[in-house]
């Protein structure tokens, strides 16, 4: 190191600031310095700091599909992590029936790319709208989803805690529509109104190469109206948008959800390249192609562009309108035991709303 | 899996998968750091060191700014500590930086409590963190995080070990921040001696049991350069914010008759390693270490001291909320009983009081009867007088009646002469009448009086 071999070398006047950046550059890579000399401190150090260390303790991430047998949540899911993430149920050797209730079926991978390890978990939600009666069909996964806001919290809680509390929340919930064309069903709405209230619902059209582009925008259109007549928030909620970039990004977003998207994990070759696609009769649906399907923008929203902002809404605001709620109900309010030195004031100690309802 | 990231178990279950294509989840820590910056950084930097050793001038060439400092006296009757806080920004990055300097430390006849104020400050911090986590509706995420990150402990340079004041304070602080000791003015001492110097403080740290920070070695980017710096502490350093020509450049150092001494040269001090150390390789790591050391301890000692526990006597797990409960049913009752003991105080008062008050009451009764008395005495007393001077004046009525009756009525010669003694009789008895009536006039007016 260059360090160690100037302090060895006696009687150097050496110019300590090329040395050091030289040296320096051994063991930060990429590093651009403040180009005035003497302004120099170092403080952008640390994102590369932080970076290393989250790269270094790997990130978790909890995606719930749910929607119709049929409807392909299983292809999907593994056309968006590339691999084999979810069995299909479709297979010859599939042996599970119908269940008569909603079970939920949480299923973990580890998944790296690039030096970026990803803890994936997969939870999936058989049997959802399968049954002739579907009252209360979202009971078990508004359960599901509640107990891990309940485990995370009594971890919260815990004198002795973990450095780091293992996450099960559901980060998002990818609900998936049929393309119906017509417009939301009541099955749909129910759902989405319960569940939009305690965590991120993404609604995608799900098998949408039966639509023409055409019928395509007007049951999207359709949707967003039901959508907001019934006061349903989707993922990215607008009162979650934090300055004027991200409301515009958001905006954009928001105008062309739900996506309408073809899932598949065969390739086909289209025009001397390898692509992913389905082949019919008439043609070969290019899952990857923008003209064609909205796989692509799904993928970069789910993915590439918003699944840290997934994981903060949840932790920031939809676990804390559940710590809240749950506080207030075992009447667990902290200021009331002044004790010592705790002279605390909540800011307001009962649930007027929840999140941003 | 990294192996030092203890607390993440094996998952059961949670079989690694093999990737078919580019899903793009490699921009994740982007992601992250993306919104730490728009958030912003925080960090917060303790001195600690006597009075003129150079704790605002380090920070000031640490930071290249120049924060406003004044000079404090000497004469502080005790430790007192100051906050201040500024934002700086370096190209895109921007960091709340508070800089908390200690106030007449070491300058006290009495230093035997010289750390608490130190230890009272770095408490509170960890205070105001854990109530805002207790809240029921919280914002941690915008939340100022004030909790020292790093203390920069430093040692005068006599040359010889530390100050029995430096060990105390050390070990009073080393289980609640991470000390980073630094030889302050290293430019009084010469290289051999600062050797020597650097080693005689390591080992006094290890023999007392002080746990300074060490840098860390798991990451192995960084391992190799901790390793070395490890070996440099304490870094002696030397700030200064003037300037001084040297050769074709302008660089800080502090110019003597002898010579110049350059503050970012590396033979002359180790200021480059310690802004390396503390900004560049470890700020987040200091920051995580308070976080995840530090500051559980202190919550954990906290809730213990406060009742909670995490399973009761018999070793059955107990949920914070039942704890509570019985915690809060139990303060009520206390409550209950410093109201119900205040009641019966203030009824016994009241008791006391209104006793007092008959007692006077009848006092002032007794008073007035007495008096009563005593006029009605003196009334029967003055009646008496006058019923006598009422039968004295019929009784000298009747004789004076008597007497004139008795005188013949032919008498001439004497007429005059009885004229004349009847008219001397009638004046005297006036006159006599008269004194009577007056002293009854006066003994009625005492009487009315």
């Amino acid at each position: 190191m260059g360090i160690e071999e100037t302090k060895k070398e006696s009687e150097l006047e050496a110019e300590v600031r090329l040395e050091l950046r030289q040296s320096a550059s051994g063991f930060q890579t990429g590093f651009i310095r403040g180009t005035d000399l003497f302004g120099y401190v170092g403080i952008e150090a640390v994102l590369d700091q932080m970076r290393r260390k989250t790269m270094k303790a790997g990130f978790e991430f909890n995606i719930m599909v749910v929607g119709q047998s049929g409807l392909g949540k299983s292809t999907l899911v593994n056309t968006l992590f590339k691999s084999k993430v979810s069995r299909k149920s479709c297979t010859p050797d599939y042996e599970e029936q119908i269940s008569k209730t909603v079970k939920l079926h949480a299923v973990s991978h580890v998944i790296e790319e690039k030096g970026v390890k990803m803890k994936l978990t997969v939870i999936d939600t058989p049997g959802f709208g399968d049954q002739i009666n579907n009252e209360n069909c979202w009971e078990p996964i508004v359960n599901y989803v509640n107990e891990q806001y309940e485990k995370y919290l009594r971890e919260e809680l815990n004198i002795n805690r973990k450095r780091r509390i293992p996450d099960s929340r559901v980060h998002c919930c990818i609900y998936f529509l049929p393309a119906t064309g017509h417009r939301l069903r009541p099955i749909d709405l129910e759902f989405m109104k319960r569940l939009g209230k305690i965590v991120s619902i993404v609604p995608v059209i799900a098998k949408a190469d039966t639509l023409t582009v055409e019928e395509r925008q007007e049951f999207k259109e359709r949707i967003r109206k039901d959508l907001t007549s019934n006061e349903i928030r989707v993922y990215p909620q607008r009162e979650h948008d934090e300055d004027p970039e991200e409301r515009l990004l958001n905006d954009r977003i928001r105008e062309s959800i739900p996506f309408a998207v073809v899932g598949t994990d065969k390739e086909h070759q289209v025009n001397g390249n390898k692509v992913l696609g389905r082949k019919t009769k008439w043609g070969i649906i290019e899952v990857e192609n923008v003209a064609h399907c909205e796989f692509a923008n799904l993928r970069d929203l789910l993915i590439r562009s918003h699944l840290q902002d997934l994981k903060d809404v949840t932790h920031n605001i939809h676990y804390e309108t559940y710590r809240v709620r749950r506080l207030n109900e075992s009447n667990m309010n902290f200021s009331e035991l002044v004790l010592t030195s705790w002279p605390l004031k909540n800011g307001t100690d009962t649930c007027e709303t929840e999140s941003q309802l | 899996m990294a192996s030092s990231d203890v607390a993440r178990q094996p998952d059961k279950g949670a079989r690694p998968l093999s990737l078919a294509g580019h899903v793009g989840f490699d921009s994740l820590p982007d992601q992250l750091v993306n919104k730490s910056i728009t958030q912003g950084f925080c960090f917060n930097i303790l001195c600690i060191g006597e009075t003129g050793i150079g704790k605002s001038t380090l920070m000031d060439t640490l930071f290249n700014t120049n924060f406003e400092n004044f000079e404090s006296s000497h004469f502080e009757p005790q430790v007192k500590l100051r906050a201040q806080t500024y934002d700086l920004q370096e190209s895109n990055v921007r960091l709340r930086l508070t800089v908390v300097n200690t106030v007449g430390f070491g300058d006290q006849m009495n230093k035997q409590e010289s750390y608490q104020p130190v230890v009272d400050y770095i408490d509170k911090q960890f205070e105001t963190y854990l109530q805002e986590e207790l809240k029921i509706k919280r914002s941690l995420h915008n939340y100022h995080d004030s909790r020292v990150h790093a203390c920069l402990y430093f040692i005068s340079p006599s040359g010889h070990s530390l100050k029995s004041l430096d060990l105390v304070t050390m070990k009073k602080l080393d289980s609640k921040v991470n000390i980073i000791p630094v030889i302050a003015k290293a430019d009084t001492i010469s290289k051999s001696e600062l050797h020597k110097f650097k080693i005689k403080i390591m080992s006094e740290l290890v023999s007392n049991g002080v746990q300074i920070y060490q840098f860390p070695l798991d990451d192995e980017t960084v391992a190799k350069v901790n390793t070395t710096m490890n070996g440099h502490l304490p870094f002696a350093v030397v700030g200064s914010t003037e300037e001084v020509c040297v050769g074709n450049k302008m660089v800080k150092a502090r110019q003597y008759p002898w010579g110049v001494v350059q503050v970012e040269n590396e033979h002359h001090c180790d200021f480059v390693k310690l802004r390396e150390m503390l900004i560049c390789v470890n700020m987040e790591d200091l920051r995580e270490q308070t976080h995840t050391r530090h500051y559980e301890l202190y919550r954990r000692c906290k809730l213990e001291e406060m009742g909670f526990k995490d399973t009761d006597p018999e070793c059955k797990p107990v949920s914070l909320q039942q704890t509570y409960e019985a915690k809060r049913q139990e303060f009520l009752a206390e409550l209950q009983k410093r109201e119900d003991e205040m009641r019966q105080v203030f009824v016994q008062r009241v008791k006391e009081k209104e006793a007092e008050l008959k007692e006077a009451e009848r006092e002032l009764q007794g008073r007035f009867e007495q008096l009563k008395r005593l006029h009605a005495d003196e009334k029967a007393a003055l009646e008496e007088k006058k019923r006598l001077l009422d039968n004295d004046l019929t009784s000298f009525g009747n004789r004076r009646t008597a007497a004139a009756l008795l005188q013949p009525p032919g008498f001439t010669v004497n007429g005059k002469k009885d004229k004349d003694r009847k008219k001397w009789v009638e004046l005297s008895c006036l006159y006599l009448m008269a004194q009577y009536t007056q002293a009854l006039m006066a003994n009625f007016k005492l009487f009315l009086s």
